[in-house]
């Protein structure tokens, strides 16, 4: 079957889904965006969070068929839905990011400063900053996990971080520095860094 | 695989009657893994995600009319006042993305003995709303609900509307057993309502049995020396001999077994622990709601 369904702000259209098949699936190998990624299939890792009409999902766990006429955004269109809600005070009317900018999209520069021209949300920055990238598996699905969190509760405590990332699992860092990633996010925030 | 989309309730019932073996997918947490893994390959799926009216929730003069698919997370967020134990219950159920997706519709479609919502269903009281488009309507007892391990009273051609759950009349718990909070099947469940207005109590005990249970004997045994104590009017401590009758008769309703989440005897031991715990802390609530109606007065 066909499914239409909107990805980072621009309209997208896979052909061949299968009827069984996940969103996950269809990101990664129908679109060629694999910046979610598969690790269980069964929803226990949280690796493969993306927002569903801005409500954050395993996509592993969504048919296909469900996000027909739907919003995702991916962490490859996070920088961009960062930009857009910090420009118009919420996140619609996203410019969205094309698929083959997602596609070459690469993390660059390991200080602040280099954030300015490389795209990055104040989200994926603060990880760089923070230390809590290792291996990396878990952390686009972290990173969509607490973009949500910091745009639903802007100053949250660590009660609130701990619960928000509770569906995604990290075996390296020991979620010390990716809480301190999260601090590091809301207070350059409230400060208007 | 054919997937059907239905985009309103009536569709729904139609393409269900016309194919009674379509899977009905919901937040999908349960039937997409199965799915995932193979161990499902149903010839249609039947997704309800656009039947908006499955979503929506009424809140009337007793019961709340939950549609099957309001996620977990929007019964957290606006009806912890009226469904305290549901709303408890749902907050334990895995991570915050499954709660953004999966409801009681699928809990009850599921019928796992583990299902979170079940206890809190049978303590408050509730009525299962389902409906076929040959036979319109029928309201199932959420006692008669469950027939099996992972079996319910559906017909092939039925699925659920609603859940009808009565809203708290006193104080509700919802306690658990796992290895974390988050991301936790239950090893064993409990789940406690009382209902001051009828001077009842009831229970909802998971994962200790083929299907959740009540405990029946147990719920008249503290309904019974409630009554005799005068305990509703005077509001005085539980004595602890009350108590522990209470949790015997909680651990001698379950018929658990042994398996990779724990055994049959832990199972018994932790129900009772947890419903001495949950009675204590209704009951102190109870006392206190009291002394401020009484205060106030
Ligand atoms: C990682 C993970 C952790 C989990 N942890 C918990 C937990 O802690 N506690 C818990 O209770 N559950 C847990 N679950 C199981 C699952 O999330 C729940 O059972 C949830 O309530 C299912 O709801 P759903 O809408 O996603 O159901 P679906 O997967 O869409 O459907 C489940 C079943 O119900 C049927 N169904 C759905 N809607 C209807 C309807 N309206 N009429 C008739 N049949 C219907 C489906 O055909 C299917 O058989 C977990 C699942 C995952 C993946
Ligand atoms: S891959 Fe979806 S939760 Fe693990
Ligand atoms: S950084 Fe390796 S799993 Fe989290």
């Amino acid at each position: 079957m066909r499914v239409n369904l909107t990805v980072n702000g621009r309209p997208q259209e896979a052909d061949d889904v299968w009827e069984g098949e996940s969103l996950l699936y269809v990101l990664r190998e129908r679109l060629g965006l694999p910046g979610s990624k598969n690790a269980c299939e069964q929803g226990e890792c949280g690796s493969c969070t993306v927002r569903l009409d801005g409500v954050p999902v395993c996509a592993c766990l969504v048919a296909a068929g469900q996000a027909e006429g739907r919003e995702v955004v991916t962490v490859e269109g996070l920088a961009d839905h960062a930009r857009e809600r910090s420009r118009s005070g919420c996140a619609t009317g996203v410019r969205g990011t094309p698929l083959d900018e997602a596609r070459a999209w690469q993390a660059e520069g390991p200080d602040a400063q280099a954030a300015e021209g490389s795209g990055l949300s104040p989200v994926q920055q603060a990880f760089i900053d923070a230390g809590a990238v290792q291996c990396g598996f878990c952390t686009p699905g972290l990173l969509v996990a607490s973009d949500e969190l910091l745009e639903r509760n802007p100053d949250p405590s660590d009660a609130d971080i701990r619960e928000a990332l509770s569906g995604n699992l990290c075996r390296c860092t020991g979620y010390e520095k990716i809480m301190d990633a999260v601090r590091l996010a809301a207070a350059r925030r409230s400060e208007g860094v | 695989m054919d997937f059907l989309r239905p985009a309103s309730w009536d569709e729904a019932l139609a393409a269900k009657a016309e194919h009674p073996t379509a899977v009905p997918i919901a937040g999908g947490t349960d039937v997409m893994v199965e799915i995932n893994f193979d161990r499902r390959r149903p010839e249609y799926l039947l997704d309800l995600n656009r039947v908006a009216d499955l979503y929506e929730w009424e809140v009337g003069t007793d019961t709340v009319r939950l549609g099957a698919s309001v996620p977990y997370s929007k019964i957290m967020e606006s009806l912890r006042a009226e469904l305290p134990g549901l709303a408890l219950a749902s907050h334990t159920v895995a991570s915050p993305q499954i709660r953004n997706r999966g409801g009681v519709g699928g809990n009850l479609g599921t019928a796992s003995p583990a299902g979170d919502a079940h206890p809190a269903l049978l303590a408050a009281g509730a009525e299962v709303e389902v409906a076929s488009a040959a036979r319109g309507t029928r309201l199932i007892p959420i006692d008669e609900f469950y027939t099996g391990v992972k079996r319910n009273a559906l017909r092939p051609d039925e699925l659920i509307r609603a859940v009808h759950v009565k809203k708290a009349d006193g104080p509700q718990q919802y306690a658990k057993v796992g290895t974390r909070n988050a991301m936790v099947i239950a090893v064993c469940a409990f789940g406690l309502a009382l209902h001051p207005g009828t001077r009842t109590v009831r229970t909802g005990i998971g994962s200790a049995a083929p299907t959740p249970v009540r405990a029946t004997a147990a719920e008249e045994f503290l309904a019974a020396a409630l009554e005799e104590g005068g305990f509703w009017d005077n509001g005085k401590i539980i004595t602890p001999a009350a108590a522990k009758r209470f949790a015997d008769l909680c651990a001698a309703a379950c018929n658990p077994i042994d398996d990779v989440r724990g055994t049959a005897s832990y199972r018994r031991h932790a129900v009772g622990v947890m419903a001495r715990r949950t009675l204590t802390w209704t009951w102190e609530s109870y006392r206190g709601a009291r002394r401020t109606t009484e205060g106030a007065a």
